[in-house]
């Protein structure tokens, strides 16, 4: 089945910001209940948009969910000094989001994955930036994968990002990481992929009808996780209708609960 | 004689084949090249400009409008004069150190380019050292900086106090921008400008130096 983790706690959004300088408790509370009501399997959390209070804010956020949340956290920070922090927090096994192949970045991280229980989100970013073809992704998949598989990770809570990149600069993006996905899922059935799926629309106009089509085509070629807005009802319709015609919905069951619970509609 | 209107017209319609002819017509009738650089093509960039700020012409437009535009420019290149370009400004323009996104970058470059700057595009993960050893190389007098990410947005600081230690600042205005950035941010860190998006960026970056 498709794993939603739900992109809205995060500082960088406005009213999220407003509501962590006051300490609102209640409004990131309803938000996380909101987003899980609406089917997210994970909640990302980043407290990274003020600059300086990184620490203080995603202690705050996390202690502030911990009594409402039913589901795994996505602990969302570049700073394992931070992720260090939070991982204490949490109680259910997380995930954390993120790993890249920058050297910086990789060098710090595969120390603190090293031996801790939680999923990965796994950037196929290197030093010399975003990757240009789809072999460039599959072949920053394969040492992704190696060096997690490496520490012992189980390739299960692996969850590769190939970075979908703006199709308005480039009409080739689309393509790109379509064949990167079916080569990575080729090569390595049990990895999952993930990412930001809304960087495919930046720059055009009426965004979410692109977002839409393009995770039908994703999931087609094996994407089986997505960072969104579980409130975005029409793109969750999509999602669970796209689940089962790609024979992931035994008896169509899930379809037809989203049917009768007025979220699925034509 | 051929209306340079009709150049800018055509840019905007996106009909390359139209403008080169009507670029070749205004040369065989005379018209200086520097006119039709100044008052057809470029005209026309600004318009594109206006109108991508305003979401009237969306990126791939803009690309396609770029694209004709270096077209026409390499049919009149060769009748230019050295300098007919170099009067509006020179940009150096980069991601600053620990970033390396481009897109949007290299997007205000284009649009830089295209009206009438000279634009030195440095890359991304560009370091305050490289940035201040490349406005002395360029003899620049805009520096436009770029981050997209919240954790690398203090190097935009650490870029600009960088130039104030060397003594380049009062020669040099600097420009900001990137998802995250905002008005704010930049008077915070001591930057001359912000700009919100490529359109803008460009007709932003020519007030600065007039």
């Amino acid at each position: 089945m498709f794993q939603v983790i739900g992109e809205r706690i995060n500082t960088s959004r406005k009213k999220v910001q407003a509501a962590v300088v006051a300490r609102d408790v209640k409004y990131i509370q309803e938000d996380v209940r909101s987003q899980q009501e609406a089917g997210a399997h994970f909640i990302d959390v980043n407290g990274g948009a003020r600059i300086g209070h990184e620490q203080e804010d995603m202690q705050w956020l996390l202690e502030t969910i911990a009594p409402v949340v039913t589901v795994p956290i996505c602990l969302d920070s570049p700073d394992p000094t931070i992720l260090e922090m939070a991982y204490t927090l949490v109680k259910e096994q997380p995930m954390v989001n993120s790993i890249s192949l920058e050297k910086e970045r990789f060098e710090v991280m595969m120390p603190f994955l090293k031996g801790k229980k939680c999923k990965i989100v796994a950037l196929c970013m290197d030093d010399s930036g975003m990757p240009g073809s789809s072999t460039d992704i599959l072949n920053r998949a394969e040492q992704l994968v190696t060096a997690l598989v490496g520490i012992g990770m189980k390739l299960d809570d692996i969850y590769l990002d190939p970075l979908i990149q703006p199709i308005s600069t480039d009409s080739g993006k689309g393509t790109m990481v379509l064949d990167a996905v079916r080569q990575i899922k080729k090569q390595f059935p049990e990895v999952h992929i993930t990412g930001g799926l809304s960087n495919i629309s930046y720059g055009l106009p009426e965004r979410k009808i692109i977002n839409r089509t393009f995770v039908t085509l994703m999931m087609a070629a094996g994407m089986d996780s997505a960072i969104i807005d579980p409130l975005d009802e029409k793109i969750m319709a999509t999602i669970k209708t796209a689940d089962m015609l790609n024979g992931k919905d035994i008896f169509c069951m899930n379809y037809l609960k989203g049917v009768r619970t007025g979220v699925i509609k034509s | 004689m051929v209306d340079l209107k009709e150049i800018t017209q055509t840019l905007l319609e996106l009909d390359e084949p139209k403008m080169l002819q009507l670029i070749n017509k205004a040369l065989e009738s005379g018209t200086p090249a520097d006119e039709i650089l100044n008052d057809g093509l470029i005209a026309g960039m600004d318009i594109v400009g206006q109108k991508m700020e305003n979401g009237d012409m969306f990126i791939p437009e803009v690309l396609m409008a770029a694209q004709a535009m270096s077209k026409g420019v390499e049919v009149i290149k060769h009748l230019l004069a050295d300098d007919a370009s170099s009067s509006k400004g020179t940009v150096v323009i980069g991601t600053v150190q620990g970033d390396l996104h481009d897109i949007g970058k290299n997007l205000v470059a284009m649009m830089m380019e295209s009206a009438g700057l000279t634009v030195h595009n440095v890359g991304v993960d560009v370091s305050p050292d490289k940035f201040i050893e490349l406005i002395k190389e360029t003899n620049a007098n805009i520096l436009c900086l770029s981050a997209l990410l919240t954790t690398t947005m203090p190097m935009m600081k650490q870029t600009i106090d960088a130039l104030s230690e060397s003594g380049l600042r009062a020669q040099v205005k600097v420009m900001v921008g990137g998802a995250p950035v905002t008005q704010e941010f930049a008077n915070v860190i001591g930057a001359d400008a912000f700009a919100p998006d490529a359109g803008s960026a460009a007709k932003r970056a020519k007030e600065l130096v007039h």
